[in-house]
């Protein structure tokens, strides 16, 4: 991995320490609604490498971080950056996968129209989508296992479908950091497999994906990295080290029965004897 | 009136000026179907009907300051400035209630367009005791008058009206982003809030554009039916844009020719009874998501579950179908004899694998049926992705009761 990581930066190893600024580097971020504060100082910088997992109990937060990362909610307080520049400079860098129930998707589109809409930018004002855009937005269709959807009217396709289809759209973005929002809500397996496929070649292209996940039961298999949360920042790390009973029993407290988990029994047991 | 003068005005040969305003009107009835459609899906309708009845204070208020001034009251540049400025300010209101307050928008809506409206109605009455005897023509600006219209005027409706549509054509991708998926064009950087003000401005300059012809209390009408009425005919964004301005067209031109035709009739609910007599057409008979077209792919539908029914039974020897299920199986030609035929046991077949696959679909993943799928009878292949029919195929037989 060391390895990898250098000859991507250019760098041989040994040469020393290697000033590379972080994918995302989030400090004291601080966002309230009506004056009731849902994510409060939170700071975390993520690893150059490895699928990332936001985890934590529901109304902790964790689509407000995301939310606040890309700007789309206005925070009290604190800064984002996004490879060591503010984010209103590094747009064109961020993909994003909103909630598939953010959207109406009655809406007129084809798979098609709403995977190109990640080219939007590129395109720039006022000009039509192209055939090259088109043909890439179908490109990227065909990696989710769409290829075959492109025409249908969103509105007729699964609820894994339309997920595959917001996935094509921010692959279509061409971005360096990927903010997901539950891409595993509410799918069946095999798109739940072809999602995994899709974050893990982002991870080996060198790409940073963070996905707000609320399965506890595939974390350790799917991530590589885990950012527990609720309101505050609980702990921050690799999987390995970060998910154990002690962290999940602060981030959960009392919320967390073995019924709700069946995965993560064990860890549950082990808070329960703490 | 005579079939003959309907004609003539329907078809512009009944003089230049009357040709001028229905020409106009059919531009304006164009643009307000195509910018329509997009308040539509951004789901802000209701905000335009605020708009407006918002726009009557301003024509009041500008008539009266005029007067006082000593100009001519009923000069329409100065109405519509009037009218621009207080159905901005309604909109402006609205936002402003919606975001300091817990009320919901549809009760700020409300709130607001009652209110404008009704300080416009109390201050057309003042205007009515007034001394300067030339208020007639503003409660026109209510129900709508093509007839006092003069060709200065219809030009620079049709104007402003084309202007608006190559904006809205120019802008097409932006909007189409913006209603879909607001949250995600920012997240791209996009100034949503600006295209946003955009749509909003476009649709405030149809509005007041509209004041002279449809009147305030109507225009809504051009703005919503048409685009509802095109939402029947299409499942693709530029194709209802397409339909909505021919509708909207279509709308302006019959009804202002009408209109023409009877001055004491007004030509704004002329324009509307002819939209909504295309909204209600639209609604019965459009083949995509119209009540006749559902009605029959559900009939349709029963037939299909009735014939797999007795496929089935027939393949294994079970009941036989009912008399007239053996009609329609031997019109099908799949039944012979009382024997399915091979094309009706080839039939069987397929129903029985797909049925089956549907069975598995449906009990391990309940909650995921695409929207508009048909259980059972839709061929799975055609709804469902390969990798998820291959991994139906694979489950173990005793998974399907």
């Amino acid at each position: 991995m060391d390895m990898l990581f250098s000859l991507r930066s250019g760098q041989k190893p040994g040469d020393g320490p290697v000033p590379q600024s972080s994918p995302l580097e989030v400090r004291d971020l601080t966002v309230a609604y009506n004056r009731k504060p849902v994510l409060w100082s939170a700071d975390y910088t993520a690893p150059p490498q490895g699928l990332i997992a936001i985890v934590g109990p529901n109304g902790a937060g964790k689509s407000t971080f995301v939310k606040a990362c890309l700007g789309l909610v206005p925070s009290v307080s604190g800064s984002v950056k996004v490879h060591g520049s503010p984010l209103g400079k590094r747009r064109s860098l961020i993909g994003y996968v909103p909630q598939r129930e953010s959207v109406d998707w009655d809406f007129p589109a084809s798979a098609l129209d709403v995977a190109a809409m990640g080219r939007y930018s590129m395109i720039g004002w006022c000009r039509p989508v192209g055939r090259a855009h088109r043909e890439a937005a179908r490109a990227c269709l065909d990696r989710v296992g769409m290829a075959d959807f492109a025409d249908r009217q969103i509105g007729q396709l699964s609820g894994g479908q339309q997920q595959r289809v917001f996935l094509a759209r921010a692959l279509a973005q061409e971005a360096r950091i990927y903010f997901m929002d539950e891409p595993f809500a509410g799918v069946d397996a095999a798109t739940e497999r072809a999602v995994i496929q899709v974050l893990r070649d982002l991870d080996s292209a060198g790409r940073t994906v963070i996905c707000v996940h609320h399965d506890l039961q595939t974390v350790a298999d799917y991530f590589d990295h885990v950012l527990l949360l609720n309101t505050r920042v609980v702990a921050a790390g690799p999987v390995g080290t970060t998910l154990n009973a002690e962290t999940l029993h602060r981030t959960y407290g009392g919320r967390l029965g073995p019924a709700d988990v069946p995965g993560t029994r064990k860890y549950v047991a082990e808070a329960g004897a703490a | 009136m005579d079939s003959a003068e309907i004609l003539a005005t329907v078809t512009l040969r009944a003089g230049f000026n009357s040709a001028v305003v229905v020409a106009g009107t059919a531009c304006l009835g164009i643009a307000a179907g195509v910018i329509g459609s997009f308040m539509l899906l951004r789901k802000r309708a209701m905000v335009s009907d605020a708009l407006s009845h918002a726009t009557l204070p301003g024509i009041a208020l500008a008539f009266l300051a005029a007067t006082a001034l000593g100009m001519e009251g009923r000069s329409l540049p100065v109405l519509l400035a009037g009218a621009l400025f207080s159905g901005v300010l309604g909109v402006l209101a609205i936002q402003a209630v919606s975001r300091f307050t817990r009320l919901p928008e549809d009760a700020a809506i409300g709130a607001v367009l009652s209110v404008f409206f009704g300080v416009g109605v109390v201050l057309l009455s003042h205007i009515q005791t007034l001394a300067t005897g030339n208020q007639a023509g503003l409660k026109t600006f209510i129900l709508g008058q093509t007839a006092a219209m003069n060709r200065n005027e219809a030009m620079a409706i049709a104007g402003l009206a084309l202007a608006a549509l190559t904006a809205c054509v120019l802008l097409f991708k932006e909007f189409r982003l913006l209603c879909f998926d607001p949250g995600f064009a920012v997240g791209q950087g996009w100034p949503t809030v600006r295209i946003d003000l955009t749509l909003m401005g476009l649709t405030t300059l149809v509005t007041v554009i509209g004041l002279q012809t449809v009147g305030l209390i109507l225009i809504i009408a051009l703005l919503i039916v048409p685009p509802a009425a095109a939402r029947f005919w299409t499942e693709k964004l530029w194709a209802m844009l397409v339909i909505a301005a021919v509708l909207g067209g279509v709308s302006g031109w019959l009804g202002a020719s009408l209109s023409a035709l009877v001055p004491r009739l007004p030509a704004g609910a002329v324009i509307v009874l002819v939209a909504g007599a295309l909204f209600l057409f639209s609604f019965l008979f459009a083949p995509a998501r119209g009540v006749v077209a559902t009605a029959w792919r559900q009939t349709r539908l029963r037939l299909a579950y009735a014939e797999q029914a007795a496929l089935t039974a027939l393949l294994h020897g079970r009941h036989p179908p009912s008399r007239r299920m053996e009609g329609w199986l031997k019109f099908r030609g799949m039944l012979n004899d009382g024997a399915l035929t091979q094309p009706g046991r080839e039939a069987a077949r397929a129903a029985e694998r797909n049925r089956r696959l549907w069975e598995r679909f449906l009990i391990h993943y309940p909650t995921l049926v695409p929207g508009r799928a048909n259980w059972g009878i839709d061929p799975i292949d055609r709804v469902l992705p390969r990798d998820l029919v291959l991994e139906l195929e694979s489950f173990p037989e005793s998974l399907s009761p």
